[in-house]
């Protein structure tokens, strides 16, 4: 297959992703790097791209610009890197063609802390690499000793392997203990104990009495059960930094929506792409059709329509001419404009909104994970069982050498291997399983925390509705009529143009069509001149103008009326119902006026619904609830909804929904549906209990072989089979499917 | 016994060769984009060759 400039090679192939509007793309220059290699380099967030043809067509695409030599897609982090001679490629064509093939792009600002954590994952995996390499071969060791301890294997044979298991178990625990011997000596510092303290007492005293048996000549050497146990626990704490990253993955989102470029005008009248945070009050600054606002500024030229969903939740777009505010995050639609900037980027509404929403994150910090909690009652009943056994022993007449070693083992078969895997495993089969089902996970304790809510709040414009105009009257409309006005609404980026669009599909556009901000487009087809647009625009006389209608009128023929409304999802009164026989308490806020929020509230069966919020309202709203002590579940979609969504106890975004919102968001539902949010519940509930279930294997574990520790028949072979045979019962018992809760 | 001398250095080197790879592929980033990888392997780069124009 050819890939070709038609709009149906547009966005990804398997049309899983929202497709880009055409052309829509900064101009990242002030993002270029120069290297060593001689190249100019530029890194694009590309968001929408999901599979071989996606990769293959952003590649090659990329590749055929004249002058660039290397392009490479990172489909986990959606990083387009592009290299090119330096001068022979302009990086605006580089953005616009990847715009073009139909993904959302911007430039790619990781930023420091982001950077820090992709070391840090690295280095697990190298913690983990070595510490692996270890274990099988002071296995290979270990095994033979055994073997030969009826009396096959000489003293002096079982010295030398004894030996050469330290010289391997040293160096590879001293690398690979890294991660717990520094987070156990920074918690100690703060005069807490967390799971890596026993872990690394556990480690250190192995080694420790492994090493003084081996000098003395002893039998006993537990080098195995030390880095055996390193290794499963990093299996744990790479699996567990994996499923954060997600988290990072959506912050980088909210990142990419800041540092987008704007057009500056310079003083001797050129026009330069600046970095949107170099924008200073004063600066002038040219917004194009299809740009967001960085800054918050007034208009001095120009008079165009205003997408200002994303700031105030409201779907239908304004009017703005010269003398107007626009605040960041506003969109351009349809002409050119001319912007004195009135604030610093992070001065803006959009900045302000970010901040709130990091704040609601800080709150959240607060809450303890299941296996944190299960820590905090673990660690002083081990290091008392510790204790007590090794002050028994000497108590019952052994010497402290023998009461060491008891203490080491007691200290080893209790170390919370499992404890390390029980959670993660089981939230990594949950998180898979749920982006089957169409909702991805962002933080791991996110399904810990749904499992736990009482409360749902709702927003309505986007989240219970679809946040998008519909036709309602279609089939009032002949085909020919919906052509006619699509070859009009195609050049068109106002929303109700775009619902027509989409419902007429992709075809021809009226040559010489012209939109006229705040009324409509006008153009010839076949020689007619046509107009769509407001009532009094195209010369309608409707006595009783409906304001979201568009009329389409031509010389020749009847003005048709297409009539516009925000309709209610087709699930969303069975996901309301689904929640409340869930028990829930289910509650509506919304920023819209009081009619269109009873009205919806009433068609999806919501008894309490508050309107008219400001974003600080609804924050005021969950904070509220959660003093109350009730644990919240918020779902919406605007960015009026992102510092609610911070706030609450765990929160919902829809894929449609404004970035920030989705960055702010613990899960985000792919696609249309609502019902998702039910199955994303009881699959939590259903991994909240397959973990507890671990942590109750673990338990009786330790009851069988804690006693056996304590009295003193733990030979450093039962330490090595307990130890791996729970970890692989726990990490077995994970991969278990899920049995269905979710009634069809 | 003596045999030992040598097996016991032949299999650590067989292993430190082992995890050598292993740290190689961890540096050269091929764990860096584990989505993107297993959707490489279906893009057909030389298939245009094939086709006569």
């Amino acid at each position: 297959m050819s890939i070709s400039d038609t709009e149906e090679s547009r966005g990804c192939p398997t049309m899983g992703g929202p497709v880009a509007q055409k052309g829509a793309a900064a101009d990242p220059s002030a993002f270029v790097r120069h290297e060593d290699d001689g190249l100019s380099h530029l890194d694009l967030l590309v968001r929408g791209a999901r599979c071989a043809g996606c990769i293959s067509k952003i590649e090659k695409g990329v590749n055929a610009i004249a002058g660039v030599q290397t392009s490479q897609l990172n489909l986990s982090t959606g990083k387009l890197t592009v290299g090119w001679v330096p001068g022979a490629a302009d990086p605006g064509i580089i953005a616009r063609t990847v715009a073009d093939l139909g993904y959302q792009v911007s430039p790619y600002d990781p930023g420091e802390a982001e950077e820090e954590r992709d070391k840090q994952g690295r280095f697990l995996l190298l913690c983990m690499a070595v510490a692996g390499f270890a274990a099988m071969n002071i296995m290979l060791f270990s095994v033979s000793v055994w073997a030969g301890f009826s009396g096959e294997m000489q003293e002096n044979t079982r010295s030398l392997f004894h030996w050469v298991s330290a010289l391997i178990a040293l160096p590879a625990a001293a690398f690979a203990g890294q991660p717990f011997f520094r987070s156990a000596f920074a918690s100690l510092r703060k005069g807490k104990a967390n799971m890596d303290v026993p872990i690394s007492l556990a480690v250190l005293l192995a080694l420790g009495v492994s090493l003084y048996e081996t000098i003395t000549g002893g039998e006993h050497a537990y080098f195995d059960a030390a880095v055996m146990l390193l290794f499963f626990l990093l299996i744990g704490r790479w699996l567990d930094h994996r499923l954060r990253g997600q988290t990072r993955l959506a912050a980088r989102e909210l990142l990419s929506l800041q540092s987008a470029t704007a057009n500056r005008i310079e003083a001797d009248g050129s026009v330069h792409a600046v970095q949107a945070r170099d924008i200073a009050p004063g600066d002038t600054i040219i917004l194009w059709p299809g740009d967001r606002a960085p800054v918050d500024g007034q208009i001095t030229a120009g008079r165009s329509d205003v997408d200002m969903a994303l700031v105030s939740g409201e779907s239908a777009p304004g009017l703005v001419e010269k003398g107007d505010f626009i605040r960041a995050g506003m969109v351009n639609l349809t002409d050119k404009l001319t912007v004195l900037a009135k604030a610093r980027t992070e001065d803006s509404l959009l900045a302000e909104l970010t901040r709130l929403v990091e704040a609601g994150e800080t709150a959240r910090g607060k809450f303890v994970k299941l296996a944190d909690r299960a820590a905090q009652a673990y660690v002083p009943i081990v290091h008392t069982l510790a204790v007590l056994s090794f002050v028994g022993w000497i108590l019952v007449g052994a010497g402290v050498h023998h009461a060491v070693l008891i203490s080491a083992a007691v200290l080893i078969i209790t170390c919370p291997c499992a404890l390390g895997l029980a959670a993660p495993a089981v939230q990594i089969v949950a998180v898979g399983r749920l982006f089957k089902r169409g909702v991805l996970v962002k933080a791991g304790d996110a399904l810990e925390r749904l499992a736990e809510i009482d409360t749902v709040l709702l927003d309505k414009t986007g989240t219970l509705t679809l946040g998008k105009p519909r036709l309602v009257n279609a089939a009032d409309i002949n085909d020919e009529a919906l052509e006619l006005a699509a070859k009009l609404a195609r050049t068109s980026r106002h929303p109700l143009s775009r619902a027509l669009a989409d419902l007429a599909g992709p075809g021809a556009v009226a040559k010489d069509a012209t939109e006229t901000a705040g009324h409509g487009v006008e153009g010839h087809v076949d020689g007619v001149r046509v107009r769509l647009g407001r009532a009094d625009w195209t010369g309608v006389n409707d006595a009783d103008q409906q304001a979201s209608g568009l009329w389409l009128v031509a010389e020749g023929r009847d003005p048709v009326h297409f009539i516009f409304e925000d309709a209610l999802r087709l699930d969303a009164a069975d996901m309301v119902a689904g929640l409340m026989a869930r028990g829930y308490d289910v509650e509506m806020l919304s920023g819209d006026r009081k009619a269109p929020a009873l009205a919806a509230a009433a068609d999806a069966g919501i008894k309490n619904v508050s309107f008219e919020l400001t974003p600080q309202e609804k924050i005021a709203r969950v904070e509220a609830l959660v003093r109350d002590g009730k644990t919240v579940l918020m779902i919406g979609d605007g960015l009026n909804d992102a510092p609610a969504l911070a706030a609450a106890n765990v929160s919902m975004s829809l894929a449609s929904a404004a970035d920030a919102s989705q960055a702010a968001a613990d899960m985000v539902l792919q696609g249309e549906k609502l019902l998702p949010v039910l199955t994303a519940i009881d699959i939590s509930r259903a991994a909240r209990g397959r973990i507890l279930q671990n942590f109750g294997f673990a338990a009786g574990y330790n009851m069988v072989a804690v006693p056996l520790a304590v009295f003193g028949f733990v030979t450093p072979m039962i330490a090595a089979i307990a130890m791996s045979s729970s970890s692989i019962i726990v990490t077995l018992n994970a991969l278990r499917p899920f049995k269905r809760h979710t009634p069809s | 016994m003596t045999a030992l001398i040598y097996l016991i250095p032949a299999a650590l080197f067989l292993a430190l060769l082992g995890l050598g790879a292993f740290i190689w592929t961890v540096k050269s980033g091929q764990y860096d984009d584990m989505d993107g990888a297993k959707w490489r392997i279906f893009i057909d780069d030389d298939q245009d060759d094939h086709i006569p124009d």
